[in-house]
């Protein structure tokens, strides 16, 4: 039956996306038309030239600049949206997310960590070190977690999320403290922090692609028995469900796909919390649909918030201070919704 | 479809020994020796804290006792594949929550996990299966809710058809009728114990309430403080002697008509 659903949301969604990558990609400075951008795209991907009739700085444009970035949010957002889904269902919280285990926190330690040792003269190769640090600073931060975590043999919800918050609190107060070594060049470590999809390159689009259809593979592999996990761990186990393998297996995946994504676009939150707990809404809590779902809806939530705030808004605005801005009041939304109807909230 | 235990009714099911589990430390169970047999109802009783549900747990593979051997129809139970036992062994734990809102069905559904391969979906077959239990468990008009906004005894429900989806050899409660009024639990037991008659599902159950398990076991287990007080056939060992041994209070047992079981009724020792 979830196969079903799943397959009726997944081609409009697909059909969508694509038009809205279409769609976004004649949008900006420059006008080209939905038959020109795919023109373009067709010649590149064949490697012909350029059709006549088609301006060459546009088929630069579109090639080149805009599509790096477009086919970044959309990944970004898939990225986000999956690994958010298996996070709440791992943690069977629906307000769990990367930020609760602190793998966002520890990533944007270690982007700020490189910015500040590049302020105070450390030369390295700029395009991959900040990716690096900000990956080396999520997974180390899942490490952590576990470790701290680890003492309660089971792996159990609440000791992981108390172990993200605690070590989440600490690498905020780095940061802080990066920031003020930072001084004047503070403005480098706070535009990181905010997120943006300005600097996507193809180069990330090779390394995010893989990312994002492998691990979502994976978590819609074990999705059945996530469903089962949401009844308990002696319920799970009894019906052959190995659940520390699982959850070890699952969140290993999911802060890879988390700090990924991080590395190339900086934090950009909201996304991985409210894609998951909005479908779960509309198509049931069932993860064999919410999953491959939450990577079309994130994508595409993504897609028109890059888009907005690079062609329709006058003034660039850090995209994840957008996704905060309109994300936010949603779920407040949301959040006083459930509450009149009686559910208990969360 | 697990294979029938009928034709071999005397058999082990479980045979432990010198079992010793604890806690970080705390003993919990200490040198437990037992045979489980097939073909009766086997009931688990003590006081709070006596290590019943720990039992259940050793019983279920849950855990692995610190000390002694657990055997599970002749082979050690730690060398049975997890799905294999849960081709097998069905538990009712005794709190049941779900976390998000799957509504009844898919719950039940999630009983046929060990049954089916990773991608397949339920038969025309599974789905009638699914309805009997639904059906079975008086659950079937609740079937599209979520579960989440179930009563306590109406989830406790939910857990046991999803049991008996799961098809299993042996049906293991823990408590199962502790969140039921009188009337479902009299009629969950009846249910239970009629699938043991005439399917030969056996079961073995943690119980609270020595009445209910007067009517629905044929074999109980006393324990204390975490060792086997006594154990034997209900009418041979449900006796006065043995509930003010392992409860410290003063009992009478009496062959009651009206229910056609033993009943028990209970009072305080009366101050020296």
């Amino acid at each position: 039956m979830s196969g079903r659903i799943a397959l009726a949301w997944m081609l409009p969604l697909a059909a969508a996306l694509v038009f809205g990558v279409a769609l976004s990609a004649t949008l900006g400075y420059l006008d080209v038309s939905i038959p020109d951008v795919f023109a373009i795209l067709f010649a590149k991907l064949h490697g012909q030239t350029m059709p006549a009739g088609i301006d060459p700085v546009a088929a630069t444009v579109v090639a080149d600049v805009r599509m790096p970035r477009i086919l970044a949010a959309v990944l970004v957002g898939g990225l986000l949206g999956v690994s958010g889904a298996v996070f709440q269902a791992i943690l069977l919280n629906p307000l769990a997310d990367s930020y609760t285990l602190g793998i966002s926190t520890g990533a944007a330690f270690g982007a700020s960590l490189v910015i500040v040792l590049q302020i105070f003269g450390l030369v390295l190769p700029p395009g991959v070190t900040i990716p690096i640090f900000a990956f080396g600073g999520g997974a180390g931060t899942l490490a952590v977690v576990l470790f701290l975590a680890a003492g309660d043999r089971r792996l159990s919800s609440t000791s992981l999320i108390l172990a993200g918050v605690i070590v989440a609190a600490i690498l905020s107060a780095a940061i802080g403290f990066l920031k003020f070594l930072a001084d004047e060049q503070v403005g480098l470590i706070v535009f990181w922090l905010m997120g943006s999809l300005a600097g996507a390159s193809w180069a990330n689009i090779l390394l995010l692609a893989p990312a994002a259809l492998a691990g979502t593979l994976v978590a819609v592999l074990y999705s059945r028995d996530l469903n089962i996990m949401a009844t308990g761990d002696r319920a799970a186990t009894s019906l052959g469900v190995n659940t520390v393998r699982l959850r070890l297996v699952l969140l290993a995946v999911a802060t890879l796909m988390t700090a990924l994504a991080v590395s190339v676009s900086g934090i950009i939150g909201f996304v991985g919390l409210i894609v998951p707990h909005m479908l779960r809404h509309l198509v049931g809590p069932d993860n064999r649909a919410l999953i491959p779902l939450s990577f079309f809806i994130g994508g595409l939530l993504l897609l028109i918030a890059d888009t907005l705030t690079r062609a329709v808004l006058p003034v660039e605005v850090p995209i994840g201070v957008l996704t905060a801005l309109l994300g936010g009041p949603f779920f407040c939304f949301l959040f006083k919704k459930r509450q009149r109807d009686g559910a208990t909230a969360f | 479809m697990a294979p029938p235990l009928s034709e071999r009714n005397t058999e082990n099911l479980w045979s432990l020994t010198g079992v010793h589990f604890g806690y970080n430390g705390t003993p919990v169970l200490r040198d437990v020796s037992l045979k489980l047999r097939a073909g009766q109802c086997t009931g688990i009783l003590g006081p709070n804290g006596s290590g019943k549900t720990t039992l259940l747990d050793l019983l279920a593979g849950l855990q692995t006792p610190q000390a002694g051997t657990i055997e599970f129809l002749g082979r050690p139970l730690a060398t049975w594949p997890k799905k294999q036992l849960a081709r097998l062994l069905a538990l009712v734990p005794q709190d049941f929550m779900v976390r998000f809102g799957f509504s009844v069905r898919e719950v039940v559904e999630m009983g046929l996990h060990p049954h089916l391969h990773r991608f397949a979906t339920p038969s025309e077959a599974d789905r009638a299966l699914i309805d009997r239990a639904l059906a079975a468990t008086g659950i079937a008009a609740l079937a599209d809710r979520p579960v989440t906004r179930l009563s306590g005894g109406e989830k406790q429900r939910v857990a046991v058809a999803r049991a008996l989806a799961q098809q299993p050899t042996v049906l293991l409660l823990d408590e199962a009728t502790s969140n039921l009024d009188i009337h479902h639990s009299l009629e969950l037991l009846h249910l239970i114990r009629d699938r043991f008659e005439r399917q030969a599902m056996q079961v073995v159950a943690v119980m609270h309430d020595l009445n209910l398990a007067a009517f629905f076991c044929d074999h109980l287990i006393f324990l204390k403080e975490g060792q086997v007080v006594c154990q034997g056939p209900t009418e041979e060992v449900l006796t006065p002697a043995t509930i003010g041994t392992v409860y410290g209070v003063e009992a009478e047992v009496t062959a009651n008509a009206f229910t056609n079981c033993r009943q028990v009724s209970f009072r305080l020792p009366a101050a020296p």
